[in-house]
Parts: C-alpha cells; sequence; structure tokens
C-alpha cells in the first residue's frame, strides 16, 4: 500500500495530468507516438491530446480512419517492431469491434512466439458511464478484459494517478490497457511539478477506519469516499482502498486491511456476475476466510444494460447510498 | 446535363511462362534467369516433399492439424523479388516463400507438431510466426510497414492470404490504412479458388480479388499464381514501388489448392475431381520442368537426384523436430509476462492455480523435469 504525495500545491485536471504523462515521456522516448480517431487537429474528442500535434507533428500524432480494429492492429505490429504505440480509443465501448486485435493477438504474441515478440503497448480511452450515452456507449470493460493473461490495467481515480501510472503503462514491458472516465475527465487534483510514477499492483489507501474495508478502482471510489462522509456521521469508519491496477491486482493490501476490520465490501462499476469484485471477494475467501466477520459483499451497477434517462443511469451506477446500505448491512 | 463517368478502370492479367512451358520472351525481360528457376525448381521439390511428409506425419498421429501447400509453390518466387531486409507476414499456405527468406524449415513443422517454439524466428530473418486467425495478421503487415517508414528505412512488409480472408474486415480495415498513410506494404492474395469447402464465387461477388484494392486506392493486378516469372515480376514491381514510397499493391495470384484445406477436412466430398484434374495440368512445378527441359537444363535424371536430395534432407528435418527436448512448463509461465509476476511465480512453482497455491511450499505437486524424447 502507498499513500499519494500531497506535497506542493500544483492543481491540475484530469485530462492535463494525462496528456502531461504522454507529452513528458515523448520528449525522453521518440519511440512513442500516439494514434487514434480524432487525436491530432481536433485535440482529442475529448481535448486529451490538446496541442500534442503542434509539438510532436503529424508522424507521431496521428490521425486514424475510423477503424478501431484497424488501428489496433497497426500498433500491435508497431510494438512488436520496437515502437511504443499509444492508442487511444475514443470509448472502450469501441474497443469491442478490436477484440480479435486487443485480446487475441496483443496479449498473447510473447507467450505464442516463445518469448520471442513483446507487445508494449498502451490503449486507453473512456471507461463507464460517460453520462447518458445509452447501453452501448457506456461499456464498462474490466470486467471482460481482466479474465485474459498477458494483460495489465489500470484504472486511476485521480489526476495524480492518472499521471503516475500512465507513465508506468507506457514504460511497461506488456500490453496496458489504461482505463479513464469521461465523468472524471474536468476533475482537477494535485499534481507535483516533478518527476514521479506510481507503481502497477500497489493499492493506496485513500481513507482509514476500523469498522469496514471498502475496495475501489476509477471513478466509484469517489462514490466511496461520499459514503464514507456519511457512515461516520453514523460513527462507522472504513478503510478505503484504492485498487489502481485490477491486473495486477494488490490482493495482500486487502488483506490486510481485511485483518483489521474483519468485513469488506468491493465497489465495481462493473456488472456484478463474474466482475473484478467477485475476484476480489473469491480471493479474499481464499485467503483471509477465518478473518471475516460478515459475509463480503458487492456493489456493482445493476446486472442490466446501463440506461439512458438521466435518473436510471444514475440509480444504475454502484452509487453512495447503495454503499451506506451495504457497509451498514454487515457492520452492526 | 449529360452523365459523366467519375471512375473507370481494369484489372490486368499477367502471364509469362504458359502451362506448356512457354515463354513470353518479352515480358519475361529483366525477370528470373535460368539459374534461379532451376534454383526454383529444386526448391517446389523440396517443398512438396516436405508437404507431403507432414502429411503423412499427420495422418500417423506425428503432428496435429497441417494445411497442405501442394501446388502454391510458385509462391516461393515472391522471395526471389525482395532483400533480406523486407518483411514477411504470412498465413500458413507460403512455406515455400519463407524457406526461401530464410525460414529454417524445422519452425513449420514444430509449430503444427504444436510446439511455440516454431514461432521463435532466428532474429535475422524477417519473417513473422504464420497467422491461423483469418485474415487478422494482413494489419500487422501494415503496422510493421508503417513503422519502418517512421523509423526511415526504406523496407517493405509484404503479406500472404488468401481469398477468404479479403471478406474480413481486417483485410479492408488494413488496406484503407496502409493507402491512406502510404504505408510500404504488399498485399499478396493467394487465390486458391477455395476457402475450406466454399468456392470463390461464393465468397465474393466481385469478378477478381484484385479489384478490391481499387476502392482504396491501391495498384491492383492479377497475376497467373502457378506461373514463377508472373509472380517473381508483379512482386518485384510492387516492392520497387513501395520502397520508393509511391504506393500500395494489391497482388492477386490465381492459382489451386491442390490439397484439402487441413488434415481436418477432406476436400473429395465437397469438390468436383475433374476440376482438380484440370488444374493439375496448370501445376506450378510441371511447367517449370518443361521450360528447363526445352533448355536441356532439366531430365529425368536431374529429377531423381532433386528427389533424393528432398528426401535425405525432410528426414533431417523430422529427425531434427522430433528430437528437441520437450518445453519446459516453466513456458507456459516464464511467456506470459515480459517479467514474471509473484502469483505466477507462485503457479510455476506448484503447477496449480492461484487458489490453490497460495502457500507453494507446502505443496507436494512441483513442476515435472523437461523431459528428452
Amino acid at each position: 500500500m502507498t499513500a499519494a504525495t500531497t506535497n506542493g500545491d500544483r492543481t491540475i485536471q484530469f485530462r492535463e495530468a494525462l496528456r502531461e504523462a504522454m507529452t513528458e515521456e515523448m520528449r525522453q522516448d521518440e519511440r512513442i507516438f500516439l494514434l487514434g480517431e480524432e487525436v491530432a487537429e481536433y485535440n482529442g474528442a475529448y481535448k486529451v491530446s490538446q496541442g500534442m500535434l503542434d509539438e510532436f507533428g503529424p508522424n507521431r500524432i496521428i490521425d486514424s480512419p475510423i477503424s478501431e480494429n484497424g488501428f489496433a492492429g497497426l500498433g500491435i505490429a508497431a510494438a512488436m517492431y520496437g515502437l511504443r504505440p499509444i492508442i487511444e480509443f475514443m470509448s472502450w465501448s469501441f474497443s469491442l469491434v478490436a477484440a480479435d486485435q486487443i485480446l487475441n493477438n496483443a496479449p498473447k504474441m510473447l507467450y505464442m512466439s516463445g518469448g520471442q515478440w513483446g507487445c508494449p503497448i498502451v490503449f486507453r480511452g473512456n471507461d463507464g458511464a460517460g453520462g447518458q450515452l445509452g447501453s452501448t456507449h457506456s461499456w464498462c470493460v474490466e470486467a471482460l478484459f481482466a479474465n485474459v493473461p498477458g494483460l495489465k490495467i489500470a484504472i486511476p481515480s485521480d489526476p495524480y494517478d492518472a499521471k503516475g501510472l500512465l507513465k508506468t503503462a507506457i514504460r511497461d514491458e506488456d500490453p496496458v490497457f489504461f482505463l479513464e472516465s469521461e465523468r472524471m475527465l474536468s476533475d482537477k487534483g494535485h499534481v507535483p511539478e516533478e518527476e514521479y510514477t506510481v507503481p502497477f499492483g500497489k493499492a493506496a489507501l485513500r481513507r482509514e477506519g476500523s469498522d469496514c474495508t471498502l475496495v475501489s478502482f476509477g471513478r466509484p471510489v469517489h462514490f466511496c469516499q461520499e459514503a464514507c462522509d456519511i457512515l461516520e456521521g453514523d460513527g462507522i469508519t472504513c478503510d478505503l482502498l484504492d485498487m489502481r491496477t485490477v491486473r495486477p491486482l494488490d490482493s495482500e493490501s486487502i488483506v490486510e486491511s481485511l485483518k483489521k476490520t474483519n468485513r469488506i465490501v468491493v465497489v465495481d462499476q462493473s456488472w456484478p456476475f463474474a466482475s473484478v469484485a467477485s475476484e476480489v471477494i473469491s480471493q479474499v475467501c481464499e485467503k483471509a476466510f477465518d478473518w471475516l466477520d460478515a459475509p463480503p459483499k458487492r456493489v456493482n451497477s445493476d446486472d442490466v444494460p446501463a440506461p439512458y434517462a438521466k435518473n436510471l443511469e444514475a440509480a444504475f451506477l454502484p452509487h453512495a447510498e447503495k454503499i451506506v446500505t451495504t457497509v451498514r448491512s454487515i457492520v452492526r | 446535363m449529360p452523365k459523366k463517368v467519375a471512375y473507370k478502370a481494369q484489372i490486368e492479367h499477367l502471364q509469362i511462362l504458359d502451362e506448356n512451358g512457354k515463354l513470353d520472351e518479352k515480358l519475361a525481360k529483366g525477370t528470373l534467369t535460368d539459374k534461379q528457376v532451376l534454383a526454383l525448381c529444386e526448391h517446389i521439390i523440396l517443398c512438396r516433399h516436405y508437404d507431403e511428409i507432414a502429411f503423412k506425419l499427420q495422418r500417423s498421429g506425428r503432428m496435429g492439424t497441417y494445411p497442405q501447400n501442394k501446388g502454391q509453390e510458385a509462391i516461393a518466387a515472391t522471395a526471389m523479388a525482395v532483400t533480406r531486409n523486407d518483411w514477411m507476414v504470412p498465413c500458413y499456405r507460403e512455406n515455400s516463400a519463407l524457406f526461401l527468406h530464410g525460414l529454417p524449415m524445422e519452425h513449420i513443422l514444430l509449430h503444427w507438431m504444436g510446439d511455440e517454439r516454431g514461432n521463435q524466428i532466428p532474429e535475422d530473418v524477417n519473417v513473422m510466426p504464420i497467422s491461423i486467425p483469418i485474415g487478422t495478421h494482413m494489419l500487422h503487415a501494415m503496422g510493421i510497414a508503417w513503422a519502418k517508414k517512421l523509423q526511415k528505412t526504406d523496407h517493405v512488409a509484404l503479406t500472404y492470404f488468401g481469398d477468404g480472408a479479403t471478406s474480413e474486415g481486417d483485410f479492408h480495415e488494413a488496406m484503407n490504412f496502409a493507402t491512406v498513410m502510404k504505408a510500404p506494404c504488399v498485399f499478396i492474395c493467394q487465390n486458391n479458388q477455395w476457402a475450406i469447402s466454399v468456392p470463390r464465387e461464393k465468397q465474393m461477388a466481385s469478378e477478381t480479388v484484385a479489384q478490391k484494392g481499387l476502392a482504396y486506392g491501391a495498384d491492383c493486378i492479377q497475376v497467373d499464381g502457378n506461373d514463377v516469372f508472373a509472380v517473381y515480376k508483379a512482386t518485384k514491381d510492387a516492392v520497387a514501388k513501395a520502397r520508393k514510397g509511391e504506393g500500395v499493391t494489391l497482388i492477386e495470384t490465381l492459382t489451386y489448392r491442390m490439397g484439402d484445406h487441413t488434415t481436418a477436412d477432406d476436400a473429395r466430398r465437397y469438390r468436383d475431381s475433374k476440376e482438380l484434374e484440370a488444374w493439375a495440368k496448370r501445376d506450378p512445378l510441371l511447367r517449370i520442368q518443361k521450360y528447363l527441359a526445352a533448355k536441356g537444363m532439366w531430365d529425368d535424371k536431374k529429377e531423381k537426384a532433386a528427389e533424393a536430395g528432398a528426401k535425405e534432407r525432410v528426414a533431417q528435418i523430422v529427425k531434427n523436430c522430433e528430437n528437441i527436448a520437450k518445453p519446459s512448463t516453466d513456458d507456459i509461465f516464464d511467456y506470459t509476462f515480459a517479467t514474471l509476476p509473484d502469483d505466477l511465480r507462485a503457479q510455476r512453482d506448484s503447477m496449480r492455480t492461484n487458489s490453490l497455491s497460495l502457500e507453494p511450499g507446502q505443496s507436494t505437486l512441483r513442476s515435472p523435469e523437461p523431459q528428452h524424447a
């Protein structure tokens, strides 16, 4: 478990943190390029790559035809050939049309070539409900993709981690799926001027408490914070673990916290069935069953396609009220 | 207002050596030398024998599935039209080209015997592991070509695929990308008329495969795919164009799959034997033997010697493949990530899943020692 640095007072947006990570890495390493729809002339559909075309030129900031399978495949080959591609999916929902490339090629190349062809590539983009984007555009892909060996999945919850984790992702020798949230891109947070990275597989303890362990990652970490504020009014305090990466998963930190609180709730924006939350609870049962004083619980999005209507989408997500109710049900 | 023609195109078909071994001297100028044709003749004999032996290995349970290459060996001529620096991104019916480009012949057998080490291509051989999912590798060829361009080399990537693969979206995305990004890439479609049991006319309504490239602004040509001269010339021209940054070419080689799709099907059940007989007369080997014989460079004695040489060589290759030490179970774990994570290390040490090997030290199951055959 590591705690985020809080020195200094520079505050920037989540999208700026992503841009800084890419820009700084690109200045240091000529092999890196950014490829995706609208990333160059338009500065990115969500303005993450604003100004990068001006600095790096069209050979390194590249507008792609609308062809996810195409640019995923291009990136994979370029990675195998010695370059360091960053592939932007406007939304991870669109990565599904590139499933063969990202799941059947990128994470298997090293293994299938007997260790010869590594695939150091970053796929990044928006994941999860973006705000009334409808069912087909609101995918949380982490549950689906975390099942596949050979890839890593990072899901930052604030600008500090967004920058530090993306730098780690770009330097990593394996394919990394980097999951951002459209709903957090404008979030502001402290990001120091000086160089830093955030390692994979090390959770951050966002809050300390003694009654229950909350485990989460990405946007739902904020739902947990809200829930913790409400619960503290009842005198219930929680450890809140932000996993930062779900592959690798820092199960040690989870078990360590559980041994203190003896209760656990996992909050995950994916659907519940076979989700990362399910995996966390499986591991908890295997590794620390005797430390549990109550059944381990999950709070996921509801097990239905993401709704379109504003009120229904809000109700569907693993929001604070659901978390509060769940924690109260096991903390007596 | 009169209508105008917005776009007009045609597809040329190139044949230089006909099925009787007669050469169009004018078209053949500056293509293959007789010495090269002789080398190709011997190479095809070697590859065909290799193909037969691979089939027999499968039938006798010594190998998994195998896709016969028989009848499509003229594709070897593409290897004579490139340099060692150029990359080949293959599917699985261009063994003859890969071998000529430097891939040790053991690798293909090892691959089909189910050994990942078949895909460990030697460092100085610019060949990608063969791609079994249909069409996915065309995007990789385009990606490699584009990476080469970015690295300011003048190397070219060639990718090979079948007629059926042009129905995949990957083909269209790869063609579109390559032409838009001016990647030094050559697309070679071996149109062998059959995609497992589906004939070309049920695969596509277009008269040729070549014309599909027109939509993307590629240069497109159809060649007699059983004519080594035509295959060589089209490839040579396409590679030269790509190297100079002058565009992408789609070459359709008209050929025929003389064998089954793989050892898992029986083409006799879905294919008319008369069709096979007609194509047998257009066999690529037959016509270069006729051509060389007319020049006094080929006779029965030479053929017997080539066959004997091929037998000896393939026997040694099979021996090498069957005698290789079995892969270690460590490989499963070691090659999943660039650096072995702790949870996989525990699984490797115990050969048990994460949940069962929490304390690998206490586990009684250990990795078996690698066995040597």
